[in-house]
């Protein structure tokens, strides 16, 4: 054994060193890119944080003094934002109502049901996947207008009810598979119809799905401008996303206010992050399941 | 008995799907068919439908500039931003696989960008490329460079939207990164005992295995730059010089903006037409270059 290792490897050559130093180099450039990432974030903080003429300073400050807090209350009360989260929430809930149940529905008659033509009409959902919105948007809006649904929210509301979305059937057919038929054949032995074991096994056991779900819709939702900015005509009646591109348009135009319109864009990412940071697994299993799987 | 029990799970399948049936036909078949109609007429809303044949067509593509302007900017986007994306969402994703202590809160950094979207990320991004104030110029000023006016310049407003594009270069990263972990272990295993190295199982493993992967971000990536319009319209209203004039932005303005709902549907049907092509495109060359386990040549 010993007249092995006469010959000591140089310094270079050793595993561990090298290791080390190769793991040095990838934690810099990690946190390099880390740090790229996050100075849009630094910069719109510390101008929601700064005065008016400070936020035009040259060189900048990063670290606002003092700290503007009042900032946050003067750009959200600029503009009836109170009014437009409320307009905004309620979008968000009714329409998560309505993918969460016609979703669910059809995503069952996908994974749990035989009968004819449902590949070929599983393949056809998949392919309006592919089908960009603004082919449909015209014609849309104009059926909406002759039921006189424009500037309400129905327009905002009402699709999801038929079948919340190609996405989102994909989403819970996925999971809804790995779910085993067992329990089904179990259920029906005991005298339950497809109704019930889609409401009292399939339904409940789904839960980490319908949140992953609620997760993309909420975001979807919070995130759509294209759709309040056609169909939604009334100040009082916007969505934050609305009013933050008026309180822009407005503010911007006289080149100052930029302070308070990073305020209120902070305000409005901030539960996007919050949710990312406390939901995380969820999310990213949702990304994963639609899209490896896919 | 049989037969009837057969129709019965016919009909109550179908129930179960006819939610998603009915607004297959109310909100895609039916505005799909009467896009086409539509695209064949003068149409203000307010005024009946006169049909003009292939009128809006010709028009279009002969004697309208800014349908060719809105062209050029979609495709010059699209070329920049999705191959970008690729590269770093896949470099990036093989960075985060390395077995580092504290990884996870990187990719938790890495991804935060892309969870975010619309107007307050539109917002922000235009604060950033302030030409005197914006952060960017200032940084560059540091090192020596002068930068340009980014959105106030023809030349220089794709480039800044595209950079802004990759800000969210995560989303792709976490899909490459679950691919990468679904890559069994044993065939890097497998690979080590014929003494392949690690270039040689990035070639011949991590790629074809990652394949349906990438493809799949192309795919998207490609459908997805091609509806840019948020950024568009908060940031620079199409402008300077209309070298931003998004192709979903250009539609939005005939048919909102101007009404006409004709012109507009011929718009849109064109973009349809080019998204059918190119993903066909990149479906037929895939098969050049995509590998699928499940269905390898025996």
């Amino acid at each position: 054994m010993a007249t092995e290792t006469i010959k000591s490897p140089s310094f270079w050559e050793r595993k561990s060193v090298k290791d080390v130093i190769t793991k040095a180099i990838l934690y810099l450039i990690v946190l390099a890119g880390a740090f790229v990432l996050m100075i849009p974030f630094f910069w719109m903080l510390s101008t929601a944080l700064k005065g008016q003429e400070e936020a035009f300073l040259i060189p900048p400050q990063w670290i606002p003094n003092p700290f503007h807090w009042e900032n946050f209350a003067i750009g959200w009360n600029t503009l009836p934002f109170w009014l437009y989260l409320k307009n905004t929430v309620t979008i968000i809930i009714l329409t998560l109502i309505g993918q969460i149940f016609s979703a669910s529905l059809v995503a069952f008659g996908f994974s749990r049901l035989q009968f004819p033509g449902r590949d070929t009409l599983f393949f056809v959902m998949l392919s309006t996947m592919m089908l960009p919105y603004q082919v449909t948007m015209i014609p849309t809006y104009i059926l909406f207008r002759y039921l006189g649904w424009i500037d309400t929210f129905k327009p905002l509301i009402v699709p999801a009810y038929f079948g919340g979305g190609a996405f989102f059937i994909f989403l819970l057919r996925q999971f809804f598979l790995t779910i085993p038929l067992e329990m089904d054949d179990a259920a029906r032995i005991d005298g339950c119809n497809n109704l019930n074991i889609y409401l009292r096994i399939i339904l409940p056991l789904a839960k980490p799905a319908l949140g992953t779900l609620a997760i993309f819709s909420f975001m979807g939702e919070w995130n759509d401008f294209m759709g309040p900015l056609i169909y939604i005509n009334s100040m009082e009646k916007r969505t934050v996303a609305l009013g933050l591109a008026a309180f822009q348009a407005e503010t911007a135009f006289r080149s100052s206010g930029w302070n308070l319109i990073m305020a209120v864009a902070f305000l409005l990412m901030l539960p996007c992050i919050l949710i990312f940071f406390f939901a995380q697994r969820q999310f990213i299993q949702g990304v994963v399941i639609t899209g490896v799987k896919g | 008995m049989l037969i009837n029990k057969r129709i019965r799970s016919t009909i109550e399948g179908y129930l179960f799907v006819s939610p998603w049936l009915l607004g297959l036909f109310i909100f895609t078949v039916g505005p799909v068919i009467a896009s086409f109609w539509l695209s064949m007429t003068e149409y203000d809303i307010i005024n009946p439908a006169r049909f003009i044949g292939f009128s809006n067509y010709r028009v279009l593509l002969r004697e309208d500039p800014l349908f060719w302007q809105a062209l050029k900017v979609t495709t010059i986007y699209t070329l920049g931003s999705v191959p970008l994306q690729l590269i770093f969402g896949f470099l990036i994703a093989l960075l985060m696989n390395q077995k580092l202590k504290g990884i996870s809160v990187f990719r938790t950094i890495y991804y935060l960008p892309a969870v975010i979207s619309g107007v307050a990320v539109s917002v922000l991004w235009r604060w950033i490329f302030m030409p005197d104030v914006g952060i960017i110029n200032i940084l560059l000023s540091k090192i020596g460079i002068k930068g340009p006016r980014w959105l106030g310049d023809p030349n220089w407003v794709l480039p800044a939207l595209i950079i802004m594009s990759l800000w969210g270069v995560g989303g792709g990263m976490v899909i490459y990164l679950a691919g990468l972990q679904g890559i069994p272990t044993e065939l890097y295993e497998a690979a080590e005992l014929d003494g392949a190295g690690k270039w040689a199982k990035f070639r011949a493993i991590t790629i074809p295995m990652m394949s349906p992967v990438i493809f799949f971000n192309l795919v998207m990536g490609v459908i997805g730059s091609f509806q840019t319009f948020t950024q568009a319209y908060i940031m620079t209203q199409g402008g300077p010089q209309n070298a931003s004039l998004f192709y979903i932005l250009y539609l939005y303005q005939r048919a909102f903006q101007e009404l006409r709902m004709g012109y507009a549907s011929a718009l849109a049907w064109i973009l349809f037409l080019l998204i059918l092509i190119c993903t066909v495109i990149i479906f037929k060359t895939s098969t050049g270059w995509v590998y699928y386990e499940g269905i390898r040549g025996r």
